[in-house]
């Protein structure tokens, strides 16, 4: 009798461990599944300048953002992590990859060797953008500098360490939609909703996170903890935290880093402006619009 | 006439610097909010809402500059904490950095001072001297929330 139980046993871990290992699997976008595209460059800068992919893959503490080699230290609550190198060098950048690869990585956090990437880098956003939008941005960055350096491996503890877990975190946290217009709204309004949710990915730091790293969904753009652990904390980005702002105000935030009682961006943001300043005005009009729209939600309580 | 205004110039000196030996964080702060009042009225002027003013340009200027000398004696090691402060510890851990940034804000503010001669180059000149703000706030400053 123990025998079989054993045996029952032994067969529940098989069965268990293939279930996991299933639906833990890396999905990937086929290159015959792309239909054919002539990529558009001053798209593609502009999905660049509203992605903010320089925030985190720049080289650190140098002023030309366009060197993509990576580096950047990002800490949180599972480890740290470090920016890879993005530029087009072919063996420690981009250079080699095609452009499933490119889209596999944008929409469903896959490396082009077919592992998870971990959720710092905002695919569960990236996911909402268009095919295009994607194909463009890959073809500039292209045309960036290559920089040579590989990145450094990220320092996580276990179990973060095991990537294939990240293949659950996606179960809970990536729907694999894509952006959906609002019929009823404006053009700027759906422009601004497509910016700000996807390549500009502003709720992965104005939003609470739960204890697994997932969004805290119903308090989207509310702020909340400093996710790098420092004693101040991210602002809240709906009407409860900025409703005395104007559309305007908003605008001028995003263009040149100024807040309306004078004062100025600090932390994190200051390198998100120095993306959304080169961004076309109307683009930071649509965001503006957009997040002045928001529902007021009251963010997590100060501690 | 002179020996009485001049003694009151020592004393408002004196008290000055007392008051920036005594609290330097009160008084760090004020030079900010100065700054912080000032570029409010440079983003009306820019943005049409109050007539531009060359005397008023120069003054939000002259503030910057004074900001920017006498910020880097504010910070003395004893005031990391202590009061109300969004310092970071960086500040002290890269003083020399973070006094040159200040340094090159106040001077800066000089040469934007004297390169403004009408609107159009107001908002020139202002566009490159806000990047200095930015550039301290994003190591030094503690997060806003």
């Amino acid at each position: 009798m123990p025998r079989k139980l054993a045996i029952l046993a032994a067969a529940i871990a098989i069965i268990a461990a293939a279930v996991f290992w299933f639906i833990t699997t890396p999905a990937t976008i086929a290159a015959s599944a792309l239909p054919a595209h002539t990529p558009d460059l001053t798209n593609g800068k502009t999905m660049f300048y509203a992605g903010g992919c320089a925030a985190c893959h720049t080289v650190p503490n140098q002023e030309d953002k366009t060197r993509l080699g990576g580096g950047l230290a990002l800490k949180s609550p599972f480890g740290t992590f470090y920016a890879p190198n993005i530029s087009p060098h072919p063996s420690d950048g981009i250079g080699n990859w095609n452009e499933a690869n490119f889209v596999s990585a944008m929409w469903k956090g896959t490396s082009p060797a077919g592992s998870h990437y971990y959720p710092v880098f905002p695919y569960p956003s990236y996911q909402r953008m268009k095919l295009d939008d994607i194909r463009d941005l890959f073809a500039y960055l292209k045309t960036l500098p290559a920089v040579a350096g590989k990145v450094r491996d990220h320092d996580l503890p276990l179990p973060f360490k095991l990537r294939r877990l990240v293949g659950m975190w996606k179960l809970l946290f990536l729907d694999g939609r894509p952006f959906a217009p609002e019929p009823s709204r404006s053009a700027q309004w759906n422009r601004g909703a497509y910016l700000v949710n996807g390549p500009s990915h502003c709720a992965e730091c104005h939003s609470p996170r739960n204890r697994l790293g997932g969004i805290v969904e119903r308090q989207r753009f509310a702020g909340g903890p400093d996710p790098e652990g420092g004693d101040g904390g991210v602002p809240n980005i709906t009407p409860a935290g900025i409703g005395s702002y104007s559309e305007r105000d908003v605008e001028r935030v995003l263009e040149s880093g100024d807040l309306p009682d004078g004062d100025s961006v600090g932390g994190a943001m200051t390198a998100v402006v120095a993306n959304t300043s080169k961004l076309p005005a109307e683009d930071r009009a649509a965001i503006a619009d957009y997040v002045k729209s928001l529902p007021a939600v009251e963010g997590p309580k100060k501690p | 006439m002179i020996r009485p205004v001049l003694a009151v110039v020592v004393l408002a000196l004196g008290a000055t610097a007392l008051l920036a030996q005594s609290d330097p964080i009160a008084t760090r702060r004020a030079l900010m909010k100065g700054n912080g009042d000032q570029n409010k009225i440079a983003t009306e002027m820019i943005e049409g809402k109050r007539p531009f003013s060359l005397d008023d340009a120069k003054k939000i200027f002259a503030t910057f500059e004074e900001a920017g000398e006498k910020a880097p004696a504010l910070f003395p090691d004893n005031s990391k904490t202590g009061g109300d402060t969004a310092a970071l510890p960086t500040v002290w851990e890269s003083k020399a950095d973070f006094d040159a940034r200040l340094a090159k804000f106040a001077k800066d503010s000089k040469a934007a001072a004297d390169a403004t001669k009408d609107a159009d180059s107001f908002k020139a000149v202002m566009a490159e001297i806000r990047k200095n703000c930015g550039g301290c706030h994003q190591t030094y400053r503690k997060k806003a929330s």
